[in-house]
């Protein structure tokens, strides 16, 4: 069983990846150009509904599809490939989103996590081999920032506010 | 100058843990140097020719006396006895030992200093001119929106995984002594008809592969929108900068490809949907930021001419190493590190602790570093100006060339970058030596000569008046040699005169061409404004006259 950082916690992952064995029902997490082949499809997938996006995906083209969606996975193929802080900050932000928003890929290592949380990541699902306790330690490597931030971590002090 | 809050001093505590930590699992085999990379660059960390490369950061090129103390008391304990100033007002230690990083990094937290993000593809330092708050054409003092830019910037969780390096400069003189226009972001003073404090505001500028003038985005930005519109800016970058092809992935590139009018479009769509959450820059911020910078408690002193019935080696001193200031009975003394025999940018530890002394007694305990590779002490009373002088000659910082032919800049090249094509220290000693006369370097006036190891461009070779660049062909040393660049209030691209010359042909080649200016000039003519007069042709007809051996 795949485990996350969920929340500053240890969780086993509730979710599935499309490819993965799937029960019907099961909280399931398509790729946006699979949702975007057949979007009459997964609207009436009777679980939880989340969706995949690439580094090359354009965030604002989920607008429609947000309120049905519990979860939003943003892929980090590298820890130096950051368009998806971008894609985190504008999800919640601008696009308003309130359901788990989850890093996914190898670029998910401890050093990034707390990054990763100040742009509104709550869940981390850590790359193959990375240790879940250093990056559960190292989401509080901080308690200050300059810039405004997500409250997935805990601020002693910030400088600038939103 | 800027104090660290409690904020402040626990931000860059932390960043040393992280550090040490970082590199205990790096030397433990827990992390690949490819995964330890981005992260020790982030820390200001090279791995280079011979050792690591520390490069520490100059916040816009303000240093205390106690942090150049700290920082010669660092090179001589943790390095060989000297660092390196280069283009943009940062130092770099040529020799630390990697184990011993995390160690530096708490010495110089321990006085304020740090070397977050002077390498990396993330915001870098941000630099400013070396005469701010002093220069008398100025329209407002940068230094505090430096300040905040770099807090701003400090570990900004949305981008410090950019496509590659972002460098800002600010400057508030109209004569842009930050070579502003050739940053990714130049932000230029203004004041609007109200008399409000702006920005205008220069994206896709840089030097490199492919040079690149910043275009203005925005007229005036006002002030307290600047966070909001930079984030925009960094935004469009981000999501949209190339990652496929380093060569292709500054934001000169993305502003050429989709043009100065659509880039703006997106940047300024972005910016009124995210005004509302991105970081704000509140009034009483900017005040506590400014109240850092205020004028010195200068004394009320008349102007006097200190060289009257001085030695003639102090008045040509006096002449070219310093400079007017906006307060009478003050003026600014560069501390020269173009001394000839020497490594341009090169300092002691003994020199930086004689500086860091001197500046105690005559300049308010401060220094500051130049883009041209100098220090400055910016607020000298004219009457302790012999004194000084006498002091900076005992430490060979007193060369009188500043804004000469040898007052070069050049980055350390071959013998110590790891990127580099050529050397760039031999060619500097070389030309030093052909140019050793100071009546003939003062006839020939201001000359810029930039020299880069390679296309990268630290050594700025594109914007001196004579630029040179190192090249490798077929394991030999070479030198293209571009003519006509400029980076100060009118930036140009200098032009290839023609093939590459031998390394040893490097200074004969310059004094052909500036023999050439001595025959065209017209009387009072700079060297720069004969060249654009009379055009490129009879420099290149001369530079190649007498060695057939170029090709």
């Amino acid at each position: 069983m795949r485990r996350i950082l969920r929340r500053r916690e240890i969780v086993a992952d509730d979710w599935i990846h499309l490819g993965e064995e799937a029960a019907d029902g099961a909280a399931l997490i398509v790729p946006l150009a699979e949702l975007r082949k057949d979007p009459g499809r997964w609207r009436q997938w009777s679980g939880r509904l989340g969706v995949r996006l690439t580094p090359i995906d354009r965030v604002e083209e989920l607008a429609q599809e947000l309120p049905r969606l519990d979860l939003v996975a943003v892929e980090f193929p590298n820890p130096s490939d950051g368009r998806g802080y971008s894609a985190g900050r504008l999800l919640r932000e601008r696009l308003g989103f309130r359901g788990e928003l989850r890093a996914v890929g190898a670029g998910v290592r401890q050093d990034q996590v707390f990054l990763l949380a100040r742009c509104g990541f709550d869940a981390l699902e850590l790359a193959d081999g990375e240790d879940a306790d250093a990056a559960r330690r190292a989401l509080q490597r901080y308690d200050v920032a300059y810039q405004p931030g997500s409250p997935q971590t805990v601020m002693r002090r910030q400088r600038f506010l939103a | 100058m800027y104090r660290y809050d409690e904020l402040d001093q626990a931000f860059v505590d932390q960043r040393v843990a992280e550090f040490r930590d970082q590199t205990r699992r790096h030397l433990a085999g827990q992390l690949s140097e490819d995964e330890f990379r981005p992260l020790r660059l982030r820390n200001g960390l090279y791995i280079q020719r011979h050792a690591p490369m520390l490069r520490i950061a100059i916040p816009y090129g303000l240093l205390a006396s106690r942090q150049l103390a700290k920082l010669a008391d660092i090179a001589r304990r943790y390095d060989r006895g000297y660092g390196h100033f280069t283009t943009r007002q940062n130092l770099q230690l040529n020799w630390p030992n990697l184990a011993d990083v995390p160690d530096i990094l708490a010495e110089l937290a321990t006085v304020q200093m740090h070397a977050i993000q002077t390498s990396g593809n993330c915001v870098r330092n941000v630099t400013a001119d070396h005469l701010a708050g002093i220069a008398r054409d100025e329209i407002d003092d940068p230094r505090p929106y430096c300040e905040i830019i770099r807090q701003w910037a400090t570990l900004h969780p949305e981008f410090t995984y950019l496509p590659r390096k972002f460098k800002i400069a600010v400057t508030g003189s109209p004569e842009d002594r930050a070579a502003s226009e050739v940053h990714d972001i130049g932000l230029h003073l203004a004041r609007d008809a109200q008399g409000n404090i702006g920005f205008t505001v220069l994206v896709g500028g840089g030097l490199g592969r492919s040079p690149a003038i910043g275009q203005v985005i925005r007229d005036f930005l006002p002030l307290a929108d600047l966070l909001s519109y930079l984030e925009a800016i960094l935004r469009v970058y981000n999501r949209h900068g190339r990652r496929d092809n380093l060569n292709k992935a500054r934001i000169k590139v993305l502003v050429k490809t989709l043009g100065i009018g659509r880039f703006r479009e997106q940047v300024e769509a972005g910016w009124q949907l995210a005004r509302a959450s991105a970081a704000r820059l509140p009034a009483s911020e900017v005040e506590r930021v400014r109240g850092f910078f205020r004028p010195q408690p200068y004394e009320a002193l008349p102007d006097f001419d200190a060289t009257a019935g001085r030695a003639p080696a102090f008045q040509a001193w006096y002449r070219y190493n310093t400079r007017p200031h906006r307060v009478s009975g003050y003026r600014a003394v560069f501390v020269s590190l173009k001394a000839h025999g020497q490594n341009p940018g090169d300092m002691s530890s003994e020199q930086m602790e004689a500086v860091a002394a001197l500046a105690e007694r005559v300049s308010f305990g401060l220094i500051r570093t130049t883009h041209n590779q100098n220090l400055l002490l910016a607020d000298v009373r004219q009457a302790d100006l012999h004194e000084v002088w006498l002091e900076l000659q005992r430490h060979q910082l007193a060369m009188p060339n500043i804004g000469t032919l040898t007052d070069m800049i050049a980055c350390p090249g071959l013998d110590f970058c790891s990127l580099a094509n050529a050397g760039t220290l031999g060619v500097a000693k070389q030309i030093q030596e052909r140019f050793d006369d100071l009546d003939y370097l003062y006839d020939l006036g201001d000359i810029e000569i930039k020299m880069s190891g390679c296309m990268n461009a630290c050594g700025h070779h594109h914007v001196g008046h004579i630029g040179i660049l190192g090249v490798d062909k077929h394991g030999e040393e070479w030198y293209q040699i571009t003519l006509g660049g400029s980076a100060n209030g009118f930036t140009a691209l200098g032009e290839v005169i023609g093939p590459s010359v031998p390394k040893n042909e490097v200074a004969a080649t310059i004094e052909r061409m500036v023999e050439v200016y001595r025959a065209l000039r017209a009387e009072g003519e700079r060297f720069i404004d004969t060249l654009r007069r009379v055009g490129l042709g009879p420099f290149r007809e001369s530079a190649y006259a007498t060695h057939p051996a170029a090709a």
